[in-house]
This record gives C-alpha cells, structure tokens and sequence, in this order.
C-alpha cells in the first residue's frame, strides 16, 4: 500500500523550474538562456516565466530556446523565434514600439508634468505675502506645541 | 440554528450601517446633536454583530460542519487545527468577513476614541465609514455569503488549498486587510473634511495616526506576504510583480506619501487639497485592489476564486467612491486655502518631491499592472508586463527617492539651507562610496547593481543617523548623545523608518546581484561544494503528515569541518487536493540564507536538488520591519497620544478657510 502511495505520489509531482538534464554544458551558452528565460511567459501559465514554471510547456521551451542558442542563433534571434509562434504575449518585457509607448514613456511624462505642478506651487507659495499676522503665529504656536 | 444567526446579526449590521450612513450625516448638516451622537453606538453595535457572524463561522470551521457550503469546499477533518482556524480567511467569502470585521472594527475605534473630534466631524466621518460598510455588506450578503447551507451535508470536505496550509496564511491576510481597510478611515476623514470644507492642523493630526496605523498594517502585511512567497514557492524569489501584488503596493506607495503630506498638514497647514487626495487615492487603490484580487481580469497566481459578477459589483463600488469623492474634491478643493509659505529650499519642497516621487512610481506599478487589459481591449494586442519592465521602469524612481531622502529630511521647515545638510551628510557620502568601491572590488563579474545597492544604503542610513547626530546641538559626545535619546518619540520613528528602508534598498540589491545558484542531480552520500559551503545528500525517505505525504531529503551542509546544519527540504502531496508542494529548507543567517529545494528522482537514480545562497536576504523584511517600528514610534510620540483632545481647544479657534 506504502508503495502504491509512493507511486502515485511520483506520477504527481510537479515538473520542476529548471532541470538539471536540460542544462547546458556549456557556461556561458547556459547563462543566456536563463537571462533570456526569464524574460520569456509561460504561454500556459498564471504569470509566470518559463525559467520558474512547472507546466511541460515551460519545459518544452525552454529546451527549444537551449537548442536555439546552441545552434548559434542571437538572443535576438531566439526570442523572435518563439515571439514568432506564439505572440508578443510570451515578451515580459513588452517592447516600446507602436502603443506600447504609452506604457514606457507615460510615468516619465508624468513625472515630468508633476515636477512642472511641484515647482510652480513652490513658485505660489514663495510669491505670496510671506509671514503671518502676530495673532496667528501666536495661534501657531500653540498649536504645534500641544 | 447558530449559522442562523450568524446570518441574521450580519443582516442586522448591514441595517444598522444603512441608518449610521443617513441620520449622523443628515444630523450633522441640520445641527441636531441626538441624530449625531446616534453615531457612536450604531458604530460598537455593528462591530459587534459582525464579530459575532465572524464568531459562528470560524467556529462552523473549527467544529468542521459541512452543512456549510463554504466549510466543506475549503476544510477537511484532517487538518491540523490552526488551519481550519485560518482557513476561514482562506477563500473569497471568508476573507470578505474578515474584511467587513477589520472595516466595523475601524469604525468602531473612531467612535471609542475620537473624542477629542469635534462632534460634527466625528459624526460625519462615522457616517461615510458607514457608507462603505454598507457597499461592502450588500457585497457579502448578495454576491459572496459565507453562510449558505447545503442541503445534504457531506461526510467530508474538500480540504484547503495546500499552498494556503502554512502559518503565514495566519498573519499575512489579516495584517493587509488592516492596512487596506484601515485606508477608509483616512478616506471618511478627507470626505468629511471636504463636507465641513476646512482642513487645519488639528485635521492633520487627527488623520495621521490612522493613515501611520494603516501603513504600518499594510507594511507587515507585504514583507510577510514577500516572506511567504519566498519560502513557499520554492525558488526563493521575494517579488513578483504580479497582479496581487501590485495591488497592495500602489496603497502602501501613495499611503506612504500621504503620511509625509499630512505632516506638512499638520505642521505647516500646506499642501492641504493634494493631501486630501492622496487620501482619496490611497483607499482609492485599496478597492483597486479588492477588484484585481476578486475579479480575476488580470490573471495572477493567487486570485481568489474569480468571478465576473462579484467584480462587476466591486468595480460599481470602485466608480461610486471614487467617483464620486473625486467630484467633491473638485468642488471643494479650491476652499482650502492653504496658509504656510515657504522657500524653494525647505522641508516642505523636500516633502513635495518625496510625493511628486512616491506618487510616480506608484504610476508606474499601476500602469504596468492594468496595461495588458488595455493594450487588449483598446489596440487588440494580447501581450504582458513582467518583471522586466518593472524593474526598469520602477527602480530610477526609487534611486532618485534614496538619492533625495537624507537631504530633504534635514532641510528646515519653511526656509532651509543646503549647506547645512551637506556638511552633515559629506562624510556619509564619502562612505558609501568607498562601500561601493569595495563591494565592486570583491565581487565577481562587473555587475552594478550590487555596489549601487550598497551605496544607496550606506547614504539612506547615514542620512538618517546625521539627522539625528545634527539634532543633537553642540556639546561633548556623551551630552550629545544623552539629548538623542531624549528627542521626541516621532523623531525616533522617523529615522528608525528611513534606515530601514535603507537597509531594505540594501538587502533587495545584494541578494539580488550576489544570490549563487547550483542545480544538480545528487547521489545520496554524494558532497559537492556551493560557495564556501559544502552539501552532502545523506539520505531521502518517505513519510507520512496529517494530511500529506512527503518526500524528505536529509542534507547537512558543511563549511570546512565544521558542520552548519541538517537541512530537510521536502516534497509534499496532499491526496484530497491532488496536489503536490514543494517545501524548501532554509538556514537563516544575517549574512546569507542557505536555500534549499530537493526535486524529482532522476532516472539514472540520484536527485535533482537546488541550492541557492542568498546573501543578506533577511535584510530585505527586516528593513521592512523597521519601518513598521519606526511607524509604532511615531504613534506613541506624545503629541498623539495626548494632542487630540487639546487640540480641540484650539481648534475652535482657528478661523473656517
């Protein structure tokens, strides 16, 4: 019965992130394809990249992506491959072209325009009638003392 | 009968919000002090109803009735007993009451120690908590309802989710739902004030300690929730970026520079409209939240059950609240004429900028977070937004915060100096910069982030312990140090909370260039070495849990001859789920934490193991906690304990604007 358990419990458990048979032996080809996998989605997954999923298609690509490199294709080259079979979706990254400007350019822009707001308040509150009444600053004073 | 019951008193409460809604506000604009003071005992009467409902359904959990719908599709008989008693807050419904509880709760500490507010205030900040309470209780009562039976109860439950069956699901949701909740009360201060049309400093400091409160909530709740996920998960990540995620840092970012803000409130009656706002926007991004969490439009690991109709109606809640709060502050906003001045150089301009930033990159999480729903439905691309760009978008705007912050928490208020700070931060800068140089040296590869990491670090904390060393006036060392230790408790918590974050920037930037992985597939007896530690694989057995089975590697982990520890990573499977986990072992040191997760069996024989060294990881939710300490210092500083009720006196003085 203990047996059976084990048995069932092998045939359940998960696919693991990367394994240690897809590895390549090479360092340096190895160290590309991680950076790269997790840039990469998981096309089946719940938001996460194929270098930390346990789904078989994680697996799958990421050992299409090892063969890729190995068979001297650019980063570049890799990502468009898988780019190209199943969408821009697999990008984590999304790339600053076309709408996607909108996303990359639109905090700075905003950063900006609240810089502009910042300093022209700053700008109002210097311009205006500095110093307070001796009422009020008596009045001030109480209050930030209590 | 009890479920009954239950039923019925959160029945009662959602009644009993209806009225505390309607008479204190109508009370409070026709001057009539019986419709006000009705307020008060609306507020204890319906925490205590809810807690009661909250009562009867973590008993249904405990005593395992499966006449419950909720109890048999999320427990199960076998279940260790702290389990069944998070499990109640481990599914929609559950966490919904916990909810409601944390939200009457709120309410009703308004009412017991609000005091010193002036009472048409009080009355009106009581009556929009209870408007959310009523939105929430419509929300539970007909779309999420805890208490529904099932006819025929069957003779065991389907067991909770096995990822949620950790301690971590006990502290986690219920420290966030006090951050999140806790935002509602800044919120029902800023209506209220927008109503009265006068913010003041007696204003300020009455909001304060609920927003410090909140943030310090929310605080905890992330860094136990990052906590979690980083033994949990089994890769020892400590951020994600996902949707969930998200939703509860954008409140903690604006909370954060809302905190800031209402000091300038509090201490020179500036900046009033833009705190209100952030006020708003704070519980604003709290329902946000709720929305992403409940809906389900954004996919993400830890949805709860997803469900279009129940996002709708948080998303109708959302536009009515926000929406409408949004409209009264365009109104009324120009009423509040602020009354400090100040130079471009002061605290006030640093407190501005600390906004200008907090608010920005709060931006940017929000934009990363919703923009696959509208690259979707606005340009018809299906695409995502991952961590890379997080971490591109978002990190120039942290650096440019722990660039600015040791300059702008010393200048003066109303008309600083730069020479002042810089001469009290010249050294500190010296410092980090040879820190940096020399963490460049050690390190391997030509990385930058690590040594930028620790500069920024060495500066925030530096920074924060000139502040305090320059506060100290001139004397001898020892009477220096005698006047620090007597500042005032909101001084403490503020350099407590800045070094934690230091030490946070810190620990995120060491673990994150410095971590070393090994992936392997191990022989038991077999020793390989990782870093300066050596593994050995001394054996793997199968065991039985209370209501799992687990595979347990046994691994002891050497360094030289001396031996660090045993460590025993597992693989669980829990049958009534029919899922597995993976449990790391982990050793955690100040310095490094040695991770560890064994995988599957290898054909060849041997296992698959994975061992990470992560340096200086416990940094990152000990500056995290830091803050959160220096948020309890701030509130047990003396002006707040006992400044509210003086400050009414005073604040019948202070003329309407």
């Amino acid at each position: 019965m203990k047996r059976l358990l084990i048995i069932v419990m092998l045939l359940a458990s998960p696919l693991w992130a990367v394994e240690p048979s897809e590895m390549l032996d090479d360092p340096v080809l190895e160290d590309r394809a991680r950076a790269l996998s997790q840039g990469l989605r998981c096309p089946v997954c719940r938001n996460e990249s194929i270098d930390e999923s346990n789904a078989i298609l994680a697996k799958e690509l990421r050992i299409v992506l090892r063969e890729r490199i190995s068979d001297g294709d650019t980063d570049r080259q890799a990502v468009d491959f898988l780019v190209a079979r199943y969408g821009e979706y697999v990008l984590l990254r999304p790339d600053a072209r076309g709408a996607n400007l909108i996303l990359w350019l639109a905090a700075p822009a905003l950063f900006l325009i609240a810089l502009g707001i910042g300093w022209s308040t700053i700008r109002t509150k210097r311009a205006a009638p500095a110093g307070l009444s001796d009422e009020e600053k008596a009045e001030l004073e109480k209050i930030l003392r209590s | 009968m009890l479920i009954e019951l239950g039923h019925f008193a959160l029945i009662l409460a959602f009644g009993i919000a209806i009225v505390q809604m309607i008479v204190p506000m109508v009370g409070a604009h026709r001057g009539n002090a019986a419709w006000m003071a009705l307020a008060e005992p609306a507020a204890t009467v319906q925490f205590l109803l809810t807690g009661f409902a909250f009562a009867v359904l973590t008993w249904a959990f405990v005593t395992s009735d499966f006449s419950l719908q909720l109890v048999y599709l999320n427990s199960h008989t076998d279940k260790p007993m702290i389990y069944k008693i998070t499990g109640v807050w481990g599914n929609h419904e559950g966490s919904m009451l916990l909810w409601m509880l944390i939200l009457t709760l709120f309410g009703a500490c308004a009412a017991w120690f609000g005091d010193g507010l002036p009472t048409r205030l009080r009355a009106r900040v009581l009556s929009v908590q209870a408007s959310i309470a009523v939105a929430f209780f419509a929300f539970v009562l007909f779309t999420s309802n805890p208490f529904v039976r099932l006819e025929v109860p069957p003779l065991n439950g389907r067991d909770l989710n096995p990822l949620l069956q950790d301690p971590g699901l006990a502290f986690h949701p219920p420290f966030l739902y006090l951050g999140y909740v806790g935002l509602s009360m800044s919120f029902s201060f800023a209506i209220a004030a927008l109503i009265e049309g006068r913010v003041d400093a007696a204003w300020g400091r009455w909001v304060r300690p609920w927003t410090l409160a909140a943030w310090m909530f929310l605080t905890i709740g992330i860094a136990l929730g990052s906590w979690w996920a980083y033994y949990e998960l089994g890769w020892g990540g400590f951020w994600f970026w996902d949707p969930v995620e998200n939703a509860s840092f954008m409140p903690w970012l604006i909370a954060a520079a809302l905190l800031h803000s209402a000091i300038v409130v509090e201490k020179r009656e500036a900046l009033k409209s833009w705190t209100i706002l952030l006020a708003i926007l704070a519980f604003g991004f709290s329902l946000l939240g709720a929305f992403i969490v409940r809906s389900g439009v954004l996919t993400s690991v830890h949805a709860f059950a997803n469900d279009p109709a129940r996002g709708m109606l948080i998303l109708i809640i959302l536009a009515v609240f926000l929406g409408g709060a949004l409209t009264l502050f365009a109104f009324r906003a120009g009423k509040l004429e602020a009354k400090g001045v100040f130079s471009t150089v002061s605290r006030e301009s640093g407190l501005i900028l600390n906004n200008i930033l907090l608010s920005v990159s709060c931006f940017v999480v929000f934009i990363g977070t919703i923009w696959p729903l509208v690259a979707e439905m606005l340009f018809d691309r299906t695409l995502s937004v991952g961590p890379p760009f997080f971490d591109a978008a978002f990190t120039p705007f942290m650096v440019a915060i722990a660039i600015a912050l040791p300059f702008g928490s010393m200048l003066a208020w109303k008309r600083g100096t730069f020479e002042r700070a810089t001469k009290a931060l010249a050294g500190w800068f010296v410092l980090a910069i040879a820190c940096a140089a020399l963490a460049y040296a050690i390190q391997s590869g030509n990385s930058a982030l690590g040594p930028i990491g620790v500069a920024l670090g060495v500066w925030v904390v530096g920074g924060a312990l000139a502040d305090l060393w320059i506060r100290s006036g001139r004397d001898t060392v020892v009477e220096r140090l005698r006047r620090i230790a007597r500042l005032p408790r909101a001084d403490w918590g503020k350099a407590t909370a800045h070094i934690g974050m230091g030490v946070t920037i810190f620990g995120i930037a060491a673990m994150t260039a410095w971590q070393q992985e090994d992936i392997r597939v191990a022989d038991v007896g077999e020793r390989w070495s990782v870093g300066q530690f050596e593994f050995q694989l001394d054996g793997v057995n199968q065991l039985q849990g209370p209501n799992y089975l687990t595979t347990m590697a046994d691994i002891s982990v050497w360094r030289g001859d001396r031996q660090v520890g045993d460590l025993h990573p597992e693989k669980r499977f829990y049958p009534v789920a029919n899922m597995p986990t993976t449990e790391a072992a982990i050793i955690n040191g100040v310095l490094r934490d040695i991770y560890v997760v064994v995988g599957d069996p290898q054909e060849n024989g041997g296992w698959a193991v994975r061992i990470y060294l992560k340096p200086f990881a416990n940094w990152i939710w000990g500056g995290a906690m830091l803050m959160a300490l220096g948020g309890c210092f701030s509130l047990s500083d003396r002006r707040l304990r006992v400044g509210a009720s003086s400050a009414k006196r005073s604040a019948k003085a202070v003329p309407a604007e």
